[in-house]
């Protein structure tokens, strides 16, 4: 029983974790289903974390604080836009300034507005997004084996943590149920197409830079208002780039997304629970073998060693009329 | 629009790095005035740190160093069209290949060890720059993604060593123990004491000295050598190079690994110049600074000892800014940086343009 | 309606990218329920045409007019919307995607894909039993096979309600089978009253399926021709066109022993496809053998595997009697064997724009002791050599370190010149050797070329231009769908005989 008490303590802090990976993960499979290469997912979130946790602060609501995170992140995916799609800059160049103008602009200004080191002030009450506990969870808890499962996997996120599911089922939906899909899951592919099809490749990719920037704007509120109370400098701490991993293991797809997201959480959340911890037979596991197999994983599958990862055809390339 | 943007070779050299560095530190200033601080006065704070004592100018120079390692290993790769994203990684892993060789060997003389730690630390950086070569051209994965993932694999390889394998016996923190003196590359104050010459006291060592003469190699290899003609080749246009015979995937492979070796130099600045042992995250970020150094040289080793000097200032003169000011920190520096890539790199076009437009306009009112 | 206006009528189209005149002062007018061919050779403007009618392009200057009304047409939204369906060369599909989703891509009709795919669904039915197009809409395009792909362009056309209908090189990837499946289903659609526009290079399917044919050439309608009334030679003949060339003068050659052989050649392109189909030739030192063709013919790709660039499926191509499969596999070993190449687009191949002049000169024979012992380069005799080079070649100006973009076409065709004749070739391969060149360089080159032949060089010369062939040649072949079509000597042919033979007619003309 204290085994199972374990498992459901893993998978419930493992659901935690993914929550911004899922944001992220989805964020980048709108902008490079679109052909915009983004590694500025870890930047938007970032900014989108000091600037949620900023607005909640000051009007000690979280839902003011979604919204400012989601306005800074959507900026950034601006600028991303702009380079990448008006001005056919280097995309990949584009992503590391975004990464590195976050991570310098939320630490200087969070230090100057609050002296504390970058941090913003600790919040609580209606400034974070509390746990939601689902009717009846305490008392369902006492029944064994499925009341735990209730309580703790089911109900006790924060509303954001749902929302990741809702934006899972959206994207797929969206994606491939719809005329936006449609054209953007082939602008991705060959913009010419779209092109030839009398369909702006501009505007779709903007639209679809747009949504990234309202994902990792929510991923970001996630971190700084939802799993902790308030912002840390650099606290997504390759977040993004674990969900950059976690796109290219799910092959650009929604719900292979959700799931690796998951299983990513997951292992963070072993790895967490396995430090210092001596497993009887085994000997103690070394934490790092597990935090490095997201991206061995990811290593191992784009050089087809396992399956074979192909992005979408015209990702990272803008769009130039060919004569 | 696809025809890249004509401008005369000195604008482009010049005119144009100089031009996104303005525009950066304007947006920078911004900044400062926005969390209501003055910005000359900052600037001004800033230059004096950097470049008011003997003591702040080898803070400088010691900072530079770092960058121009980070900035050339960028650059090399630049000019074989390949964008080598993973400095950070190689110059970690360099800080292993460095300690390793120091463990072991640092009871023998320095003559031994130091060279012996050095071209360690070229070693491990180079194969771990090799190893994403290796699989774009045999694997087809791009060396963007793997070099990313890369930097995270090295950061968990060397915390995993530290913590388990060749950490100081009986400590907790994450570092080996303290290397002998004779794996210790001097200081520059210590290295022009003997000679009689005194200066002012600062972790500026003599990796800068290995910085200068890897930035003339650089410059010999990529212009003077029969490689850097074939690795301009590739860069240049992949059809030339497959015409005259040269393998493109032998040319990324090495490439990629000199990349990786410069980045593992990094290193030595650190590792072995300064710390003295091997502890976690001493590349903090040096790594994608050299991003925005290479672009800002515009992959030229001297405009990459310029661009690597300005960014020193910032480091050193933002250092004690924040002692000033405290309002403003050293994230600055990192935020300067990320608009110089911008501006220098993914925006060019927005000062190329324009500029190319006016030279056209005074061409055609001279002739 | 207006019963007797022209389906499309174009008249002054003008378009320039950048220097090049891609179209000039272009008429066309396509009568409604005809097929129309539009003949040039590459880059003689048919494309950049089309695509100005399907507004892909805005042109410069001109008119449009469709069906009689002026219209313009500033996106290929505004085509479709014109009745204006177009069959790129290079397909427009998505490949991941399956065929209904292709189809309804721009044509979605509604925010929901659901109720536009059971409409798509419909109207794909009927279209393929109207035309015999059948298709599994379930199919994802890019695991069909080109001729399916190609039906898949159609059918997006003809679901958009497309009256006029333009193929862009559409048998340019088909088998003879698909190929004749597309012309039977040209003549139904034209039957039905759609008019089409057929762009190709190939002169026997504009013989085949055409009832009008215009010729371009270097931007220009040159001629518009009831396709009853004409030959592929004269067709030939007006594509091609001439330029003035001064009389080169040549005394007999005097061939010594064979050098280069060919045997049983077959060359497949990245995609598969066959370019080069079992040819077979030889060539001897002191004579120069001209390849003549229209372009796109597998010269190219011969020419590629001959200099090391490109591997052959199958055969053999011998130097002095040795297999350079075996003893000289890469481009590198094919030069120090002494095969040298002068590519056919020196932009892409044949020089590195970004690179100084100097550096251009020595393009493949970087590695050379004479440019620097060991390792190094020594650019001082990089600069000396290309110095020389420049004055024996009368290259401008004369400025070793002036980028090789900025010099004109000539003069960059002359660094390539200099730097492989300079290298003793055995065997010269020479592709497009005046292309984009002006008038002074063209003579200067024809005759460097004579006096390397008269000097013992194997020169293979491959051109599009008949004028080159027939008067530098000592022998000239002739290559139509990447098969030799025949051989002739200058003494013995004509313009109309050769044009024959590039029309891939192979009986002798009369």
């Amino acid at each position: 029983m204290e085994i199972y008490a374990t498992l459901i303590a893993i998978t419930e802090s493992g659901l935690r974790l993914s929550v911004p990976l899922i944001f992220a993960c989805l964020a980048g499979l709108w902008s490079e289903r679109s052909g915009v290469v983004d590694i500025g997912l870890e930047g938007k979130m970032l900014a989108a974390a000091f600037a949620a946790a900023a607005a909640a602060s000051a009007t000690n609501s979280a839902v003011i604080g979604l919204a400012a995170g989601i306005i800074a992140s959507v900026g950034f995916a601006l600028i991303h836009g702009f380079a990448a799609i008006s001005q056919r800059g280097n995309q990949i160049v584009s992503g590391v300034a975004i990464n590195m103008l976050a991570a310098g602009l939320t630490a200087l200004v969070g230090n100057a507005w609050y002296a504390q080191g970058g941090r913003t002030p600790p919040l609580e009450g209606d400034a974070r997004f509390q746990p939601l506990t689902w009717p009846g969870a305490e008392i369902i808890d006492q029944i064994p084996v499925i009341g735990p499962l209730y309580a703790h996997i089911l109900s006790g996120h924060s509303a954001l943590a749902y929302c990741a599911l809702i934006a899972t089922i959206l994207s797929g939906f969206v994606l491939a149920r719809t005329r936006f899909g449609l054209r953007l899951r082939a602008v991705g592919e060959n913009p010419a197409a779209v092109d030839t099809a009398g369909v702006s490749v501009t505007k779709l990719r903007y639209a679809a830079v747009i949504i990234a920037g309202v994902l990792c704007g929510f991923g970001g509120a996630y971190l700084s208002l939802g799993q902790a109370a308030g912002f840390l400098t650099n606290m997504t701490a390759g977040k993004g780039f674990i969900a950059l991993a976690a796109l290219i293991f799910a092959k650009w797809r929604a719900w292979p997304a959700f799931w690796t997201c998951l299983l990513f959480g997951l292992l963070d959340a072993v790895a967490i629970r396995l430090q210092g911890v001596v497993v009887p037979g085994i000997g103690q596991i070394p934490v790092q073998a597990i935090q490095a197999l997201p991206y061995l994983m990811t290593v191992v599958l784009l050089a087809g060693f396992i399956g074979k990862a192909i992005p979408p055809k015209a990702s990272g390339l803008p769009y130039v009329k060919e004569r | 629009m696809s025809a890249p943007i004509e401008l005369p070779k000195w604008a482009d050299v010049s005119l144009v790095p100089v031009l996104a560095v303005i525009v950066a530190f304007l947006v920078a200033g911004l900044v400062v005035l926005g969390i209501g601080e003055s910005p000359v006065r900052a600037s001004i704070l800033l230059v004096q740190g950097a470049l008011g004592s003997g003591e702040g100018i080898g803070y400088t120079l010691y900072y530079a160093t770092n960058f121009i390692f980070t900035g050339l290993a960028v650059a090399v790769a630049f000019h074989a069209g390949l964008f080598n994203i993973g400095g950070e990684g190689q110059a970690t892993m360099g800080g292993l290949g460095a300690a390793l060789i120091c463990l072991k060997l640092d009871f023998l003389p320095w003559w031994i060890v130091l060279p012996l730690a050095i071209m360690g630390a070229m070693a491990f950086g180079a194969v771990w720059a090799f190893i994403p070569g290796w699989l774009q051209v045999k694997r087809g994965s791009h060396v963007v993604i793997t070099t990313i993932m890369f930097n995270f694999l090295a950061a968990t390889l060397v915390v995993y060593l530290l913590v388990n394998v060749i950490g100081k016996p009986g400590s907790m923190s994450p570092e080996t123990r303290v290397f002998e003196a004779s794996a210790h590359l001097p200081y520059l104050h210590e290295a022009l004491a003997a000679f009689g010459i005194t200066i002012p006291q600062s972790p500026l060592n003599l990796s800068f000295v290995i910085a200068l003469v890897a930035s003339f190699l650089v410059w010999l290899l990529i212009w003077h050598t029969k490689l850097g003609y074939a690795i301009r080749t590739v860069g240049h246009s992949p059809s030339a190079a497959t015409y005259a015979g040269i393998s493109i995937g032998k040319i990324t492979m090495i490439t990629m690994a000199i990349s990786g070796a410069l980045a593992g130099l990094l290193a030595v600045n650190e590792i072995l110049g300064v710390q003295g042992r091997l502890l976690l995250e001493f590349s903090s970020g040096y790594g994608f600074i050299g991003i925005a150094v290479a672009l800002m040289g515009r992959a030229h080793p001297l405009g990459i000892i310029l661009a690597a000097i300005l960014f020193g200032m910032l480091y050193q003169g933002g250092t004690e800014l924040s002692f000033e000011m405290p309002r403003v920190t050293r994230d600055m520096i990192v935020a300067i940086s990320g608009l110089v890539i911008l501006f220098a790199g993914a925006l060019d076009g927005l000062i190329r343009r324009p500029m190319a437009g006016a030279f056209a306009r005074l061409l055609k009112s001279e002739g | 309606m207006a019963g007797q206006a022209p389906a499309i009528s174009l008249s002054s189209i003008d378009k320039r990218f950048g220097e090049v005149r891609a179209n000039k002062d272009v008429n066309l007018t396509v009568a409604r329920g005809s097929v129309h061919g539009i003949v040039g050779e590459n880059g003689a403007g048919k494309s950049t045409l089309m695509s100005i009618l399907y507004g892909f392009y805005e042109a410069d200057r001109g008119e449009i007019r469709i069906n009689g009304n002026l219209v313009r047409i500033r996106s290929p939204k505004e085509a479709i919307a014109n009745g204006i369906g177009m069959v790129h060369q290079h397909f427009m599909l998505v490949e991941p995607l399956s065929v209904i989703e292709n189809v309804m891509l721009g044509a979605e009709g509604g925010a929901m894909l659901a109720k536009g795919e059971a409409k798509m669904r419909a109207a794909l039915a009927k279209l393929s039993a109207d035309y015999g197009l059948a298709i599994d809409p379930d199919a994802i395009v890019g695991e069909l096979p080109v001729g399916l792909q190609q039906r898949v362009e159609i059918l997006k056309a003809l679901v958009r309600g497309a009256e006029i209908l333009i193929l862009d090189e559409p048998t340019a990837v088909l088998t003879p089978d698909e190929a004749e499946q597309l012309f039977a289903l040209l003549h139904a659609l034209a039957g039905q009253g759609k008019t089409i526009v057929l762009i190709t290079h190939k002169l026997h399917e504009i013989m085949a399926v055409t009832d009008h044919v215009s010729v371009m050439r270097r931007g220009e309608m040159v001629a518009t021709l009831e396709t009853a009334a004409t030959s592929p030679a004269e067709l030939a003949d007006r594509m091609v066109g001439r330029h003035v060339l001064l009389d080169v003068s040549k005394g007999p050659a005097h061939p010594g022993a064979v050098r280069l052989t060919v045997e049983n050649l077959v060359i497949r392109d990245a995609h598969g496809s066959l370019k080069v189909k079992n040819i077979n030739f030889s060539l001897r030192a002191g004579e120069i053998l001209g390849l003549a063709g229209v372009a796109g013919n597998g010269q190219s790709e011969l020419l590629e595997a001959l200099a090391g660039i490109i591997q052959p499926t199958l055969g053999r191509i011998l130097l002095d009697g040795d297999d350079l499969a075996l003893t000289a596999p890469t481009p590198a070993d094919r030069r120090t064997h002494g095969v040298l190449h002068i590519p056919e687009d020196r932009q892409r191949m044949g020089l590195v724009s970004a690179f100084s002049a100097a550096e251009s000169m020595i393009l493949g024979f970087q590695s050379e002791v004479a440019f620097g012992s060991g390792p190094m380069l020594s650019t001082e005799a990089v600069r000396a050599h290309t110095e020389t080079q420049m004055e024996a070649y009368d290259i401008r100006p004369r400025d070793p370190s002036l980028k090789t973009s900025k010099f004109s076409g000539g003069n960059q065709q002359k660094i390539v010149l200099a730097r492989e004749i300079e290298h003793h070739p055995k065997v010269l391969l020479v592709g497009q050797p005046t292309r984009g060149v002006d008038v002074g360089a063209i003579e200067f080159i024809h005759k460097r070329l004579i006096a390397l032949r008269d000097a013992g060089v194997a020169i293979l010369l491959v051109s599009v231009e008949l004028d080159e062939i027939m008067s530098l040649s000592d022998r000239i072949i002739v290559m139509c769908g990447g098969v030799i079509t025949g051989e002739r000597t200058p003494e013995t042919t004509n313009d109309r005989d050769l044009g024959l033979l590039m029309a891939g007619v192979t009986e002798r003309a009369a």
